[in-house]
């Protein structure tokens, strides 16, 4: 046995590389296991800390799985009628310029009930955040056809699959709004690995700083998974998630803004 | 042995056994437990140390309930010295 010893640093610390975030309310979420609803309510609180607008973001809340988003995320948030996010955000946004303003939408609630909504505001650049949850199914009301379900896609009120000659084909909202010139920034990423979570991040965080640009309506559409009415495990509607629905939407910026625009 | 030493801390009651992250893990560190919580899910347990510390499996986790922590990178300085040891003694930093 020595008589003499030397403690480094480092020796036995581990550094916190990751922890949930703050903002992120400590409640259990009302989301069925593996939602891609849950993923993002984290990566967005995560961006909120990150950027520390914690008391500078007003989120619209919507009507669908999410309707509840206020209850996990500890900001301040709005309730809008079905579909109605964008009008509601537009009339927040008017008001109070200064702060960072979006709304969190399905896709029952922003390409059905509300694509008027969505498209108008789109047109007359409305400068806030839309992040678009686009899992193809509707959720809450027990897994009827939404106009983004892939062709094909089986659900309660396709039980043979989508037929697109009779149903129409996937409506491709992010695609039909980026030659408005009032939108400034789309992008269409995912959430089923962690390469697509950190990209998904990077877009969200971009997304809210070009909001200080005050320069048009930024988009960004998360394509994710629904196990519940899908039928499938978590990992198993993800694997169908990349086979079925990224040929409809692909990942990927649609609309970036031009580097003389980003002053 | 991986050449950075991780650490993840599982909240076992948010746990809801979705088992995306024992799919995201590159070093199959994470596995699914026998047990259930109290909600009723088999939820992810470490089952050995080769955790690297590279945060797929919390950044993958829809409920926020992994925390990870990665050996300290950096040069090792001499903070501290003892000497006039006479017995054996241990030392704890933060719990560990």
């Amino acid at each position: 046995m020595t008589d003499e010893c030397t403690i480094t640093e480092g020796m036995s610390a581990m550094d916190l590389v990751y922890d949930r975030p703050e903002s992120l309310l400590d409640v259990r979420m009302h989301y069925c296991p593996g939602c891609g609803h849950s993923t993002v309510h984290k990566l967005l609180m995560e961006v909120v800390d990150e950027m520390e607008i914690n008391s500078e973001i007003i989120g619209v809340a919507p009507v669908g799985c999410s309707v509840l988003a206020y209850e996990y995320m500890n900001i301040d948030m709005h309730q809008a009628a079905h579909g109605r996010a964008t009008a509601l955000a537009t009339g927040i946004k008017r008001v109070l310029p200064d702060k960072y303003v979006f709304t969190y939408q399905g896709d029952g609630d922003l390409a059905a009930i509300g694509t008027a909504e969505t498209i108008h505001s789109a047109n007359r650049g409305e400068n806030f955040l839309i992040i678009f949850i686009n899992n193809g199914i509707y959720g809450m009301t027990g897994g009827q056809m939404a106009p983004t379900t892939p062709e094909g896609g089986k659900t309660a009120t396709s039980p043979y699959g989508r037929d697109i000659g009779d149903m129409g084909a996937p409506i491709d909202i992010a695609a039909m709004i980026a030659p408005l010139p009032g939108t400034f920034y789309i992008t269409r990423q995912t959430v089923h690995n962690a390469k697509g979570v950190r990209k998904t991040k990077k877009a969200l965080t971009n997304a809210l700083k070009y909001q200080q640009l005050n320069k048009g309506l930024c988009f960004v559409e998360i394509v994710t998974n629904c196990p519940s009415n899908w039928k499938l495990t978590p990992y198993e509607a993800n694997q169908w998630m990349v086979d079925n629905m990224f040929d409809n939407y692909p990942l990927g910026d649609i609309k970036v803004p031009a580097k003389e625009d980003l002053s | 042995m991986p050449k950075v030493k991780g650490e993840i801390k599982i909240a076992i009651e948010t746990c809801k056994g979705c088992e995306l992250c024992v799919h995201e893990c590159p070093q199959e560190t994470l596995a699914m437990s026998e047990e259930l919580n109290q909600r009723g899910y088999h939820f992810a347990v470490v089952q050995d140390e080769s955790c690297t510390g590279c945060t797929n499996c919390a950044l993958i986790c829809p409920d926020g309930a992994i925390t990870v922590y990665r050996e300290h990178r950096g040069k090792k300085t001499p903070v501290a010295k003892i000497s006039d040891v006479k017995e054996n003694i241990t030392f704890t930093i933060d719990g560990r």
